[in-house]
């Protein structure tokens, strides 16, 4: 394959600022994320798509960036786990996470809170058994789920209007 | 003041990684990096025949591409650093790239370092090898046989260890025994899956000649003793940076071929390199753990008292000896196998046998778990001989409470414990008489549910430099800290343990505002940089808060001892009748005068209207290297409850208990944390996890998709308890707890799945036990169709 025809243009929006790069049209979504917007907070943990440290909102559904070119986000409105906090403060759910414990190491939890973000927009009054299903492409290895859960149960009971996202 | 020892406080690491701000090892860029990727070995074993790099040189993008010739006589061969006494270890060739032969698939036999990490991986696919395939050999009671392919010429039977242990006699147990129970069981290979995989980023100063490693460690000062001695880039011209770490599970603690390589490559190139594992390459080449076979006899009277346990384990040790690889199967294995019980009469002998597959390590409980496994599945099996409940077995042998300190037959001393306490509230909690009803009624009606309880002490806090140098460890594993007060009053604690998910950075603030009487906030946790903080030895074993944490306190002390001669001075009173109430230095009796620790640190930097005391040394600040007199011993007993379907063999667990003792808490919600965790772990190996070789070689669960990982869907809700008996040696009292969930739970989920099936006959399953392996049980008991 000719090196020339691999570069494409992308423009997307990210956390509400434009961004334009000229990438290969190789690389995927998380790398970018990460390589070339600088924004690491969004993790690879498999390549597989099976752990979701990766997870962003895309165009407003939860995507595992892993599994996405670059390339097909030209044109998008992302979220990533740099841009929910807004103005210093801490969107419900990541303060539910902080105050259940709902995160060890930490490297899986940027997956876990967009994935809860999108989940509770969907579903705004969740039963535990529910909320399990809802996290179940997101894999975390350190707290054996129970305070994840609680967490989210937490969020969904605050009952503050999810934000609109951009 | 409120009391912060003890209170759950908030983790202050959460802010950064709940934002996406934490700072892990590819995180960092620098300019001019490069990528270096590594061509791995497709064959568990064989020979190279040709190895031609040139056209991947000629790649675009590449910058370089070595071989294991290239770099043979720049990076020396990694050694274990536990040579255990009285076992006689063979010594492996671990290169970090391969020469000649390759003895596990994963085998790294060339390094291609790139621009971008897409031109490495395209160049990879150029470099041109030959391999001449030899026989291989995977399991480890095979690998022994005579005939058996040899992985090094110099390991007679592929036996790289051999050890015994035990004490009492053995025979005369055996000889008084009413009842014998004989098991062999299986403690199936595991995959760590430390959620971030393994990686180094290394970046060479022309100017200085200091070399920086970023990367994924557990241990940073242990990995920069073992790289400046294995590269030769000198201690003090090299820096290890770990500040975030995303998980580790043990898997993080050896030292490995890759980031050697990497280190060798930003010095030859003179350009920063990085690399990171995928998760493919982090299932082939990062230690793995378990993998036992053991065969069990155990002696017993019909009473159900226990006469004694005899072991013979056949460890898996891998295509190399690992780091901590020996004492695992050995010390912390071996010598636990008394559990909380009275058995007078142990002998243990271990085989570790290398194999054509990943090297096994420490994995989270590290030979705790095998032995923990060994007893409570052979007590089990002795309550069912004999027809008496299992807890009450259990009962009968523990280690009464008045005993300890306690000697056991291995030799070791348990420090404190009260196992009947665990053990009632667990009971209690569950409902054991009701369930144990329940069970007889739904048995009646045909339907399967069990009850299995698992009591479990384990050893941790490693350890006294002395008790564990004499095992043949190559280094002590005290702990240090720094402790400074700055001169407004606010701390900077630097631990040389290395936390990765475990919440010391909040836990030792709490100690330490607890002991100097500051407020929380103003105390700031500093670790994972080798030029910031005092050697160190870092986080495993479940040593951090017991050893590290006893190292700030301590440090803490000797402060309040300056601070308490100042204060004196300052206030002019006696130094003997100053006492530190609620943070404040005053007489004893009396509230005013008094002295904030923030007032006398101004003081001792000579920032005061009063001159320091004559001959007093300026400054507040201690380093205390705290070298342990015992190790710990928590405890606890756990309680699982399954339903076994009967039409699928599918376990569900209905209710899971767990009692623990780690003496005194420092953050309860960290605690519950770690257990949860703990628990998760273990029950995934009992039900799910099991890494898996084809007769050739080949990892078949290779990724995530096939690697059974639990997800929130299969993981259970656990209910925890707790009891206190504190550590009498250790000065706050504390134990450890990060392993504790996984020693416990496996054991406890076995026992509940076999005691489903007891009334069929079935005596043992191995783990682990899946739908299918459970469903082909009933059908041959023709209760599935």
């Amino acid at each position: 394959m000719e090196k020339v025809s691999r570069l494409k243009h992308v423009r997307v929006r990210v956390n509400g600022k434009e961004y334009e790069d000229v990438i290969e049209s190789r690389m995927l979504l998380a790398h970018f994320i990460r390589e070339r917007l600088g924004m690491t907070g969004t993790h690879v943990g498999c390549d597989t798509t099976n752990c979701g440290a990766c997870t962003i909102i895309f165009n407003g559904r939860s995507v595992k960036s892993c599994s996405m070119f670059a390339v097909q986000a030209d044109g998008a409105e992302i979220l990533t786990i740099e841009g929910l906090a807004k103005d210093g403060k801490l969107h419900r759910i990541q303060e539910e996470f902080w105050n259940n414990h709902g995160l060890q190491c930490g490297f899986c939890t940027p997956g876990f809170i967009l994935q809860s973000y999108w989940f509770l927009k969907e579903n705004p009054n969740p039963t535990e058994e529910q909320v399990r299903q809802g996290i179940s492409g997101n894999l975390c290895r350190c707290t054996g789920y129970q305070n994840i859960v609680k967490a989210i149960l937490e969020a969904a009971k605050t009952r503050v209007e999810v934000p609109a996202m951009m | 003041m409120s009391q912060v020892f003890g209170a759950s406080v908030k983790r202050r690491e959460d802010p950064r990684l709940i934002t996406g701000y934490g700072h892990f090892t590819e995180d960092m860029v620098l300019p001019k990096m490069a990528s270096a990727v590594f061509l791995r070995s497709p064959y568990a074993h064989a020979k190279i025949k040709r190895l031609n790099t040139e056209k991947a040189k000629a790649q675009p993008g590449v910058i370089a591409v070595f071989t294991g010739k290239d770099t043979e006589s720049k990076l020396a061969a990694i050694p274990t650093a536990w040579v255990v006494t009285g076992a006689e270890v063979k010594a492996t060739k671990y290169l970090p790239i391969a020469v000649d032969k390759v003895r596990y698939v994963g085998d790294p036999v060339a390094v291609v370092v790139a621009q971008s990490l897409g031109e490495a991986l395209d160049a990879l696919d150029h470099i041109e090898i030959d391999y001449e395939p030899l026989p291989s050999v995977i399991d480890q009671e095979k690998a022994m046989a005579q005939g058996a392919p040899l992985l090094y010429d110099d390991v007679p039977n592929n036996i790289a260890l051999h050890w015994k242990a035990g004490g009492g006699d053995i025979e005369k147990a055996f000889r008084e025994a009413e009842v014998t129970i004989k098991q062999r069981v299986v403690n199936q290979r595991l995959l760590p899956t430390a959620m971030e995989t393994r990686g180094a980023t290394a970046e060479y100063d022309i100017g200085s000649g200091q070399l920086t490693i970023w990367m994924t460690s557990q241990n940073p000062h242990v990995h920069r003793f073992l790289i400046s001695a294995l590269t030769g880039v000198p201690e003090h011209k090299l820096r290890i940076i770990a500040t975030d770490v995303g998980g580790g599970f043990g898997s993080k603690i050896p030292c490995y071929g890759p980031e050697l390589v990497v280190a060798w490559l930003a010095m030859k190139l003179q350009t920063p390199v990085r690399w990171t594992e995928d998760r493919s390459e982090n299932y082939l080449a990062t230690t793995h753990g378990r993998d036992h076979v053991d065969y069990i006899e155990l002696a017993a009277k019909r009473d159900g008292t226990i006469l004694g346990l005899k072991v013979t384990a056949y460890a898996n040790m891998g295509a190399w000896l690992s780091t901590a690889a020996p004492g695992v199967p050995t010390i912390l294995f071996g010598l636990m196998l008394s559990g909380p019980y009275k058995i007078r009469n142990i002998a243990c002998e271990v085989f570790g046998v290398l194999t054509n597959t990943t090297a096994v390590d420490a994995y989270r409980g590290a030979g705790r778990p095998e032995a923990t496994y060994i007893i409570e599945r052979s007590i089990d099996m002795l309550a069912r001989e004999i027809r008496m409940d299992p807890a009450e077995v259990r009962m009968k042998n523990f280690i009464p409470e008045n005993e300890f300190p306690a000697t056991v037959a291995t030799g070791l001393s348990y420090d404190s414990g009260n196992y009947f306490q665990t053990m009632t509230k667990a009971l209690e909690l569950v409902n054991y008489e009701d369930l144990r009803r329940e069970q007889a009624k739904l048995r009646a009606e045909g339907k399967l549910l069990g009850i299995g309880i698992s009591s479990y002490v384990e050893i941790c806090g490693l350890g006294p430099s002395s008790v564990v140098r004499a095992t043949g460890f190559g280094l002590g594993l005290w702990e240090s800290t720094t402790v400074r007060v700055h001169p407004l009053g606010k701390v900077t604690v630097f631990t040389g343990a290395s936390p990765h998910g475990q919440g010391e950075e909040t836990t030792f603030a709490q100690i330490v505002a607890q002991e100097l009487g500051v407020k929380f906030d103003d105390v700031e946790v500093i670790h994972g940089d080798t030029d910031r903080i005092p050697f160190g030895m870092g986080t495993y074993g479940s040593r951090t808060t017991p050893v590290a944490g006893a190292a700030i306190a301590v440090s803490c002390r000797k402060i309040v001892d300056k601070a308490k001669k100042i204060a004196a001075h300052l206030i002019e009173a006696r130094e003997e009748d100053i006492v530190l109430e609620d943070g404040k230095f005053h007489v004893r009796g009396s509230n005013e005068p008094s002295k904030t620790i923030a007032e006398v640190a101004y003081a001792a930097y000579g920032a005061g209207t009063k001159e320091l005391p004559t001959g007093m040394e300026p400054g507040l600040e201690n380093t205390t290297f705290y070298d342990p007199p015992n190790f710990v011993f928590p405890f606890g007993t756990h309680i699982c409850v399954v339903e076994v379907s009967r039409d699928t063999g599918e376990v569900k667990i209905r209710k899971y208990v767990a009692v623990d003792d780690c003496g005194k808490q420092i953050n309860p919600m960290i605690v519950e944390g770690q257990i949860h965790g703990g628990i998760t772990q273990g029950i995934s190996q009992a039900l799910w996890e099991e890494a898996v070789y084809d007769a050739d070689g080949n990892l078949l669960t290779a990724t995530l998709a096939d690697y059974a990982v639990p997800t929130a869907v299969e993981a259970p809700h656990y209910d925890l308890s707790q009891t206190v008996t504190p550590s009498p040696h250790n000065p706050i009292g504390v134990k450890g707890v990060g392993e504790a969930g996984t020693i416990a739970s496996a054991p406890a989920v076995v026992n509940a799945v076999v005691d489903a099936l007891s009334h069929l006959g079935v005596a043992h399953i191995d783990m682990p036990m899946r739908s299918d392996k459970i469903w082909a049980i009933l059908k041959s008991k023709g209760i599935a169709k």
